[in-house]
């Protein structure tokens, strides 16, 4: 007893040392976070943090080992994030809360721009932040402008592609209605026909998107102001739907993401696959891969071409709190660099943002789905850029994922998806 | 957080001070001084959050200005934060949120929440008691059945998640199991009911141990002697369990169910990982929790609301668990004689499992 109350007495006084380093800690921070900050640094040099998520294409070493070399006076130091989206964004979110000056380039998904511009977390890369976007690709450009002001550097981009069984279809389909007609092949191989991300997460609303966007329908205009609410939008989500009453899409498919599709696609279970460029290199080495060469890549179909991708990828954006802007513009000019954008391409297969390199022979011979992801990027539409995105996305899978699975008509759903972005957007 | 209460508080009264009746002056300036740590750190960690969560709900969320696209603060809201959940009022009167809209989701997630903690808990009941009776009985291999049944538990929960997900895939085990007895394979995450049985399940797979654990440390303070009589007086079984074991370890088990509901009425990892709160319509499987934490992706103040709403429903239902179901958490002061209640704080195993939370 006596030695449990010593243990108890120990464990009191170590909670009252923890308390008065935690208040003392929150003093010092509540102090050093002056309002003055977010227009301190913007031509003051030095030593800057680079916040990214997991690094698993292990890029940024090597990049940012180039540029301490040539800049020992301004070094940048690499912040790796998890590697889940959700909390990359929280974790951003949390440091510009806490108008940390750390943090002073951040890692923008394409989604979160609109978000953390209108929160005034980004500085705006004009001016003296002036950028040279002339030979971007124009869709990233467009994914990283909210207000007609460009809040941050294109850094890779990312778009849909069709994988398809080059032994079983050797021409791919051009149209929707041709890729369907081909279901009868996998029918007869009792293989599943098509299979997207239709698990109700981000996943589904870039499905959806496209869905929507390559019928002809669009889910908000220019201004943000909803417009899914269309006959366009209809028949897109109705051919989902439809296609996956009739079996073409394979019922489990409802649960896939990325990974689970792509697995089941590397098994020999699927004819045609849609999923982002990183497949193409897995599926080509899994140890696990029936399809190793059995497989090739054609732009997503639309209606009479191409069809609507949703645009994915990431920009590099300016924290407001940074004390040193100027080595951070640097920074993000030097990402841009054809020598950067093919090292990112050559080792962890990253989209680049810079068109002219979708066209260089040697990494086209080495890469021979570059042509087609080229097409799907120029071809892509952005996501809804609203700084409600996470309400927005909300809006698109709850509703989109019981159309799909036949639970709520595709009539009903729409109307709700319009109401529902239109009472998240109303800034209430 | 009534059992950090009970472990942090109990120094200040300590059993041997008891007996001496009063305190005299300097007595309560040493006790003064030694409960004054604990009044800051719960102040500081329990009081300080809980407050600002409330003033934090009576703000408006920022909103945009339409001129430069930044936004603002929000100001005062008055209720509309309550009114947002509770009437599913997005601004335009009662239930005006529209399906998609997380405001609209508030009711579906109190029934679905509550459906799992009444599904759940009354299954770890059954079982947790089956378990414990085992594991009380003298038998060889005895200690390997008792580590056995403790694994579940051992693991945390987000690996519980994970490996169910993986026996709940469309081609995992679960399926394939169905399929020797002839039932075509479920989606096991998309579909409502599969979605919700798949979360319940993997739960009471995880916790049953624990409530096995609590109830068969109230089975060992019951003397052998006591069943020794009732085997005498020809008791049945089924009256020896519930005119015995049942009453005598009343305590424990409500304690364990008071904790387990707890638990439930706030789960958020399994479900979250297991179906990220969606089948069937797409939310069969959001949850309390899951929904505060989708709207702190959207507007703090809202969620502040509704995690004032979520800490009531759960004050509520330990206040009727403790004054009315006998779930005696929190000790009595000494006055008196001691009931012969077997009290929690006089159990190893159960105080060794309130600290460990």
């Amino acid at each position: 007893m006596a030695h449990d109350t010593r243990r108890r007495r120990a464990r009191v006084a170590f909670a009252a040392a923890a308390t008065v380093a935690l208040v003392t800690a929150g003093c010092s921070s509540g102090s050093s976070s002056s309002s003055s900050s977010a227009q301190a640094g913007a031509s003051s040099r030095g030593p800057i943090t680079f916040v990214t998520g997991k690094d698993n294409s292990n890029v940024w070493a090597p990049t940012i080992a180039k540029w301490n070399s040539a800049h020992p006076n301004e070094k940048v130091t690499l912040k790796e994030q998890t590697d889940q989206a959700d909390q990359q964004h929280d974790d951003i979110v949390q440091h510009m809360q806490a108008k940390d000056p750390s943090y002073d380039i951040v890692t923008v998904d394409v989604v979160w721009t609109a978000e953390f511009a209108a929160k005034g977390w980004l500085v705006p890369l004009k001016g003296q932040f002036a950028m040279d976007t002339s030979k971007l690709l124009k869709p990233t450009v467009v994914a990283a402008t909210y207000n007609n002001t460009l809040y941050a550097a294109p850094f890779a981009s990312d778009g849909g592609l069709l994988y398809y069984r080059k032994d079983l279809v050797p021409t791919p389909p051009k149209t929707l209605d041709e890729m369907w007609s081909k279901c009868s092949i996998a029918k007869s191989k009792n293989m599943g026909c098509y299979a997207g991300q239709f698990s109700k997460y981000e996943g589904l609303t870039v499905n959806a998107a496209e869905a929507i966007n390559t019928a002809g329908g669009k889910i908000v205009d220019d201004q943000g102001k909803p417009t899914v609410d269309s006959q366009e939008s209809r028949k897109g989500l109705q051919m989902l739907a439809d296609h996956y009453k009739n079996g073409d899409i394979p019922k489990e498919a409802i649960t896939f993401q990325e990974e689970q599709g792509r697995q089941a696609f590397e098994a020999g279970k699927l004819l045609f696959l849609r999923n982002w460029p990183y497949v193409y290199n897995l599926a080509k080495t899994d140890g696990s891969s029936v399809v190793k060469d059995k497989f090739g890549v054609a732009p997503l179909p639309g209606l009479s071409g191409p069809g609507a991708s949703s645009l994915g990828g990431h920009s590099e954006g300016i924290s407001v709190y940074s004390k040193h802007k100027a080595t951070a513009f640097d920074f993000l000019k030097f990402i841009e660099e054809d020598a950067q954008q093919k090292f990112f391409m050559e080792k962890g297969s990253l989209a680049p943002v810079v068109a002219s390199i979708y066209d260089d022979a040697a990494l086209v011979a080495k890469y021979p789905y570059l042509p087609t992801l080229k097409t799907s990027i120029e071809n892509a539409v952005p996501r809804p850029v609203t700084p409600y995105y996470p309400a927005v996305t909300t809006a698109i899978q709850d509703n989109a994922y019981p159309a799909i699975k036949g639970d709520k008509t595709v009539d009903q759903a729409i109307k709700d998806m319009q109401a529902a972005i239109k009472s998240a957007t109303s800034g209430g | 957080m009534s059992t950090t209460v009970e472990t942090v508080t109990r120094p200040s009264t300590p059993p041997s001070k008891r007996k001496r009746g009063g305190l005299n002056a300097g007595q309560g300036r040493r006790g003064l001084f030694l409960v004054l740590p604990t009044i800051v750190v719960l102040t500081v960690v329990i009081v300080y959050p809980l407050i600002s969560a409330v003033i934090l709900s009576f703000q408006k969320d920022s909103g945009l200005d339409k001129a430069t696209g930044l936004f603002v603060e929000g100001g005062p809201a008055g209720l509309s934060n309550y009114t947002h959940w509770l009437l599913a009022d997005c601004g335009t009167g009662r239930s005006s949120c529209p399906p998609g809209s997380i405001g609209s989701l508030f009711w579906p997630a109190l029934t679905i929440t509550l459906f799992f903690t009444v599904v759940s808990v009354s299954l770890e009941v059954v079982l947790g008691l089956w378990f414990a009776t085992i594991m009380n009985r003298e038998f060889r291999g005895r200690g390997l059945v008792r580590a056995a049944i403790l694994v579940p538990w051992a693991i945390p929960t987000a690996v519980t998640a994970k490996l169910w997900l993986f026996i709940f895939a469309y081609d995992g085990i679960a399926n394939h199991l169905l399929g020797f007895v002839g039932i075509s394979p479920l989606l096991w995450t998309g579909d409502a009911w599969p979605a919700r049985f798949a979360v319940i399940i993997a739960d009471v797979w995880k916790t049953t141990p624990f409530m096995a654990l609590l109830i068969l440390a109230g089975l060992q303070l019951i003397g052998s002697d006591v069943y020794e009589a009732a085997q005498i007086d020809g008791a049945t079984r089924w009256q020896t369990f519930t005119r015995i074991t049942l009453p005598m370890i009343k305590v424990p088990l409500m304690v364990a169910v008071l904790f387990r509901t707890l638990d439930v009425l706030r789960i958020f990892d399994l479900p979250w990982i297991l179906t990220g709160g969606g089948g069937g319509d797409g939310h069969a499987t959001t949850t309390l929790s899951i929904l505060v934490i989708k709207q702190i992706r959207e507007g703090f103040h809202s969620a502040s609301a509704l995690s004032t709403i979520v800490f009531l429903i759960i004050a509520f239902v330990a206040f009727l668990f403790i004054r009315f179901g006998g779930a005696d958490v929190v000790q009595r002061p000494p006055k008196g004689a001691r009931g012969d209640k077997v009290k929690l704080t006089e159990n190893p195993a159960v105080e060794a499992v309130a600290e460990g939370n």
